[in-house]
């Protein structure tokens, strides 16, 4: 049977893991290659990347950054940030990644999807969702949530799995940051709407927040985060054995 | 030296990290030559069976590794490298696979329940079905990474393991000197690099 996922998620900006987390066994808590090789050897199940850096030098120490990650680690590599053209993603998979995720790149251009999908295959094509309420409708925001879209936030997920995307991460920014727990109710929506897999991002604040993910949501099949995984607050070995307690596949 | 079949198809960077990292001597290549001097050989993969297998048969490579591998060469096909060992395969119509193990390749598509996904994406366990070099020092539930929407279907004595998704499915299969994973062992972990790393030696017990 086919095991729930558990995703850290790394922020990178000009080479360096952002908000770099603080464990004693790492000598150096900022450096991308070691932080993947450290959740890679504790549980983690597939990694994802976002390139924050804004600068084309920044972009050229991510792309060798990712090699060098590439090149140690052998679990799933997922890369998002700054994905506008066809030729990002052929940057970023040359450079080892297996999948590549789109958010505004996809907004602005949803061709990008179906031409990435039909160069590349649905199997590496993800689409990032940013997601609030206004006024009783989930709402698609872009460049990192600041902007709102006039985009329905179900619709436009089911349009990009049309057009090929072959995954979806939804992050819900009414419950991201706030370490409540998962946006059950957004989920549900969007795992009910599409056949793809959907990856849970936004919420997570503690090892009861991703049971109740996956009781909950049963058609969700991974959980994704970032800050509670890089302040030492959850280790994954410890949040699998509590989900495997609780009857919830994983990969142990 | 491993020669890793370069056809143009997929992305290849990773396999040729987990060689570098198991200490293996992997070369990629679309010449006759390095693939007549390998002592093994990978038959990598990813996309349309049709595309991959039109590419194996026009540029001749296909040919080549059927007679490197009836000379007795130990050869790996990994994910859709693995599908195109078989007869057939019925992925968008019927295409012709370079025929090494009986068998057809056929989609989970009204074979399992429509609350499973297609593609299976993700991790999955193995059960060992026979004994086989692959899997030395293993005990059966390793867990390996998986990313298909089609399966072979085949006589249990080529299945070296099965995983379930819906159905009981081969998660590799083997008949003498040709090996075959649906999964991809260059992103299973350790367990991935420990089944190349047993491929590698393969030659020497066959």
């Amino acid at each position: 049977m086919i095991t729930k996922r558990i995703i850290p998620c790394l922020d990178v900006k000009d080479g360096r893991v952002v908000k770099g987390v603080n464990f004693k066994s790492l000598s150096d808590v900022n450096d991308p290659v070691e932080l993947a090789s450290f959740y890679s050897d504790n549980g983690a199940d597939e990694l994802v990347f976002y390139d924050i850096t804004a600068s084309s030098e920044g972009r050229q120490l991510f792309t060798d950054i990712l090699q060098k990650v590439a090149s140690t680690v052998f679990i799933p590599l997922t890369v998002g940030g700054g994905i506008n053209t066809v030729a990002d993603f052929d940057r970023v998979l040359k450079s080892g990644a297996d999948k590549v995720s789109v958010n505004s790149g996809a907004i602005k251009n949803p061709e990008l999807i179906s031409e990435a999908a039909r160069l590349y295959g649905s199997q590496c094509v993800v689409i990032s969702a940013d997601v609030k309420r206004v006024d009783g409708v989930f709402r698609v925001f872009s460049k990192g949530g600041r902007e709102q879209t006039e985009l329905e936030a179900i619709e436009w997920i089911k349009r990009c799995v049309g057009m090929g995307a072959g995954e979806v991460v939804l992050n819900s920014i009414d419950t991201d940051g706030v370490k409540k727990g998962f946006d059950i109710e957004m989920l549900d929506a969007v795992c009910n709407a599409v056949n793809v897999p959907v990856i849970a991002s936004g919420g997570a604040g503690s090892v009861n927040d991703f049971i109740d993910l996956f009781k909950r949501v049963p058609r969700v099949d991974a959980g994704l985060a970032a800050s509670v995984f890089h302040f030492g607050e959850i280790a994954i070995p410890d949040l699998k054995k509590e989900l495997k307690k609780n009857d919830i596949k994983v990969r142990i | 030296m491993i020669a890793i079949v370069d056809y143009g198809v997929g992305n290849l960077f990773s396999l040729r990290s987990s060689f570098k990292a198991i200490g293996a001597d992997a070369v990629f290549t679309s010449d006759e030559k390095v693939i007549n001097q390998a002592d093994r050989i990978i038959l990598p993969g990813v996309g349309a069976f049709e595309d991959a297998a039109n590419k194996l048969k026009n540029t001749g490579l296909g040919e080549v590794v059927v007679n490197e591998v009836k000379n007795g060469k130990p050869l790996l096909g990994i994910c859709l490298g693995m599908q195109l060992l078989f007869e057939k395969s019925y992925e968008f119509g019927c295409h012709e696979g370079l025929g090494l193990i009986p068998g057809n390749i056929v989609s989970f598509k009204g074979k399992i329940s429509t609350e499973l996904k297609i593609p299976e994406i993700g991790w999955n366990e193995l059960t060992l079905n026979k004994e086989s070099v692959l899997y030395k020092g293993f005990s059966g539930g390793e867990f390996v990474y998986f990313v298909h929407s089609y399966f072979a279907e085949c006589e249990n004595k080529y299945v070296s393991a099965f995983s379930e998704y819906g159905i009981d499915f081969p998660a590799s299969v083997e008949t003498g000197n040709v090996f075959g994973c649906q999964f991809h062992p260059e992103k299973s972990g350790k367990v991935g690099l420990e089944i190349l790393k047993n491929f590698c030696e393969a030659g020497d017990v066959i």
